[in-house]
């Protein structure tokens, strides 16, 4: 969703080609040629479409708008708010305002980056949890917090946090077991 | 009777909709019928969830802390003729919580109050009273000087006089003119605005429609944060409405003046809410500040003139008119007039959002209004404005707020975050926090902001872990002078401050960092030095399965522990974990 923190660079060039189904950006493409100014509206929506920004979406917005792709490019990488990598089906975001840093919110990043064994900007290997964090989400008096998918925790503890993340992902696999089992 | 559930983002955040379902649940089993009111947040925010009891006389009790089961029991008592509930009650209308009886509440007046997504909520706090004022009997100039009379100043950060930038709009020759609202509240540490969005929406569109007759524009914007998606809902919600009513298109009611809103949403860019950049990202390009002058009220958005100005000055506006200027100015100190609302956070008892008038005391507001500090510690300092900011030590809690007196200790009024730390807040760590913001949001255009905040992040790092040199400080101090003076913007410009005030305030705790490796408040994970005291240790062996890091070794026939410091990696689990009765772990 909305991040704060630079991506690294490796995550940044890394992408590779992904056949997708283009028809649905054409059409908003298409809404908003003509405005004036558009170009992070259609980045927004493409990002709500594919759920991130693949290089051939950034490759066909600067061809359809008859714009450079570095352009393009250089907003998708300008505003956090922008991935080019995949999420999570989990997305959790830290918070890293001011009222959840004194309160320790490092250290439940930390703990956390133990937990998935990932770190800050990356996806775990399953696909399952990504870990971001952003500028401050605005719930100062609940510090720390964290949203999960649009969902704010707070006041967490460490404990508390792996607690969360370990309920979903048993949810996750009673679900594979009940229901997607061969 | 009805209810009333405060569902802002904190509240949801703290369960207000497992509230609302149960409620809805309860109500249903039992085959009652009342009407829950959805409201927005009042800015008790240490009491979330809240929950209101209304009498059809118009008492309120409010209720803090509920959750599910509770709020089932609150509305059983009520119903049986019980209530109120003494032992979760907040505040009633016959006696108030002083935190709320101690404020001036003008731009949250309503906040909490009202249905942010109903109009007719608002209408009935005389909603749009001010804008039909102003459209049947006041000229454009008439509303500009009443704005000038009442000394409204930007409540962004820059505190600029709201009139002028008006004046400076309307006078500037052009066929189009632009409205821009500032809602990418992006200080860490505030949130008024998002509070006044989610909660009165209405008085923002309000203000908007009223600026935008004074300037003569016929296109609004709202830049709002994508990180505020209630607040975005809820102004789509009251935009609709307003268009519906006939207060927002052609011909407002009735009368020869036509003004729309759009909403743009941000993507997520700190330096966006400095005004040339918002503009930057409003038209699709990088949010990159340029030079002013031309300021945005002479060449602003497409190069039309543009006046931007932030949620909580517009919402100020329609009060502004409905009582006059002269009303609004008789409030607050000489320079600062009127209130200003502050979010407060951090080591406080009552955290949330307080409105006073400018000039009465910091210490008024921590501890008179916010009841003082969390754990009965003591109070170390205020953090002010956010990364732009800096930080008043306690000494000088008795700076009055109004931007002179506060710019005057090297923090500003800022956009009015308040965040009060304790004496386990560590300084340079704080100063290293802030830095670490600005260098990742500088958004890289001047030099001395994209290196220098680099620079400086780095030098401040390295005290923090220990490894500091002699003529750190000063290095800082002489960076900190390169980049405000060599920075476009206000973020560059500002990004020193909080190093400044904490080097100005707090040496003592750069040089024992720098000098003898250490953190006075024991948060620099590096510095710390963790050990068990043999002579209390009873030998009970959590430390050592607590451990991560496998280092704490001993215990053998009831043998005291001890830690390997070099493998130690200062996590702390054996501190956490060591009985009481013991405390046998040392932090040092």
């Amino acid at each position: 969703m909305h991040f704060c923190g630079k991506k690294n660079r490796s995550e940044e060039t890394n992408f590779f080609e992904v056949q997708l189904d283009l028809s649905a950006l054409m059409k908003i493409i298409e809404e908003k040629r003509h405005e004036k100014g558009s170009l992070i509206a259609i980045l927004q929506k493409a990002q709500e479409i594919y759920g991130y920004l693949p290089l051939s979406v950034l490759k066909c917005i600067a061809r359809e708008l008859e714009i450079k792709p570095a352009k393009v490019y250089g907003i998708a990488t300008f505003y956090t708010q922008f991935r080019l990598q995949a999420a999570g089906k989990y997305q959790i975001l830290l918070c890293q305002g001011t009222a959840c840093h004194v309160n320790g919110s490092e250290r439940i990043e930390s703990t956390l980056c133990q937990e998935l064994k990932i770190k800050r900007g990356e996806t775990t290997p399953d696909g399952l949890f990504s870990l971001e964090s952003a500028a401050c989400l605005g719930c100062c008096s609940l510090a720390p917090v964290m949203m999960i998918n649009g969902q704010a925790y707070g006041p967490l503890t460490a404990e508390k946090a792996v607690t969360i993340i370990r309920k979903i992902k048993a949810g996750e696999s009673l679900s594979l077991v009940g229901g997607e089992a061969q | 009777m009805k209810l009333r559930l405060g569902l802002g983002s904190c509240g949801i955040a703290a369960g207000g909709l497992q509230v609302l379902e149960a409620l809805q649940n309860e109500m249903k089993s039992r085959g009652i019928k009342l009407e829950i009111q959805k409201s927005g947040c009042i800015g008790l925010c240490h009491h979330e969830p809240l929950l209101d009891w209304i009498e059809d006389d118009g008492q309120v009790f409010t209720y803090g802390a509920v959750d599910a089961r509770r709020s089932v029991e609150i509305l059983e008592a009520h119903l049986a003729g019980r209530g109120p509930l003494e032992d979760c009650l907040v505040s009633s209308s016959d006696e108030p919580a002083k935190y709320l009886q101690q404020q001036l509440r003008i731009v949250l007046k309503n906040c909490g109050r009202i249905d942010p997504e109903s109009i007719e909520d608002y209408r009935r706090q005389d909603g749009y009273s001010a804008l039909q004022k102003v459209l049947i009997g006041m000229s454009p100039e008439e509303v500009i000087k009443e704005i000038e009379v009442s000394g409204l100043r930007g409540r962004g950060g820059a505190g600029f006089l709201t009139g002028l930038k008006w004046k400076a709009t309307r006078e500037a020759a052009s066929e189009g003119r632009y409205l821009i609202c500032n809602a990418d509240e992006g200080d860490p540490g505030a949130f008024m605005d998002r509070s006044i969005l989610e909660g009165d929406p209405h008085a923002v569109l309000e203000g908007m429609i009223i600026a935008a007759y004074a300037i003569g524009a016929e296109q609004g914007i709202i830049y709002c944060r994508a990180e505020y998606p209630l607040a975005v809902k809820r102004l789509e919600i009251a935009i609709v409405q307003a268009q519906e009513n006939g207060l927002l298109g052609k011909k407002i009611l009735g009368h020869n003046f036509s003004f729309d809103i759009s909403i743009q949403q941000g993507a997520g860019a700190f330096v966006c809410g400095e005004e040339t950049a918002l503009m930057a990202s409003l038209e699709g390009e990088r949010g990159m500040p340029r030079l002013k002058p031309p300021y945005p009220s002479e060449y602003g958005l497409w190069g039309q003139p543009s006046s931007i100005n932030n949620v909580e000055t517009l919402a100020n506006v329609p009060w502004i008119i409905r009582n006059g200027g002269e009303a609004f100015a008789a409030l607050g100190s000489k320079e600062s007039k009127g209130t200003k609302v502050f979010a407060l956070a951090g080591k406080i008892k009552r955290g949330g959002l307080v409105e006073v008038p400018m000039g009465i005391t910091l210490r008024e507001i921590i501890f008179g209004i916010c009841g003082g500090i969390k754990a009965e510690r003591r109070i170390k300092a205020v953090q002010m404005g956010g990364p732009s900011g800096g930080c008043i030590p306690e000494e000088l809690l008795d700076t009055p707020v109004d931007y002179q007196s506060l710019n005057a200790t090297g923090a500003i009024m800022g956009s009015g975050g308040m965040v009060v730390l304790d004496e386990s807040s560590c300084m340079v760590d704080l100063a290293r926090f802030f830095l670490d913001f600005t260098q990742k949001e500088s958004c890289g255009k001047c030099v001395q902001c994209r290196i220098g905040t680099k620079r400086m992040l780095e030098i401040l790092e390295r005290i923090c872990r220990g490894a500091g040199r002699e003529g750190d400080i000063e290095l800082l101090e002489e960076l900190s002078a390169h980049i405000s003076e060599n920075s476009l913007c206000g973020l560059g410009q500002s990004a020193p401050n909080p190093v400044l005030t904490t080097i100005r305030y707090f040496r003592d705790e750069y040089e024992a960092h720098i000098r003898e490796k250490k953190c006075p408040a024991k948060q620099c994970q590096e510095l710390l030095r963790y050990s068990i005291d043999p002579n209390r240790c009873m030998g009970c062996g959590l430390c050592a399965y607590a451990c991560p890091a496998e280092c704490i070794k001993g215990g053998e026939n009831n043998q005291p522990y001890y830690i390997e410091q070099e493998n130690c990696s200062k996590c702390g689990a054996c501190l956490d974990i060591c009985p009481e009765r013991f405390a046998a772990v040392i932090l040092d």
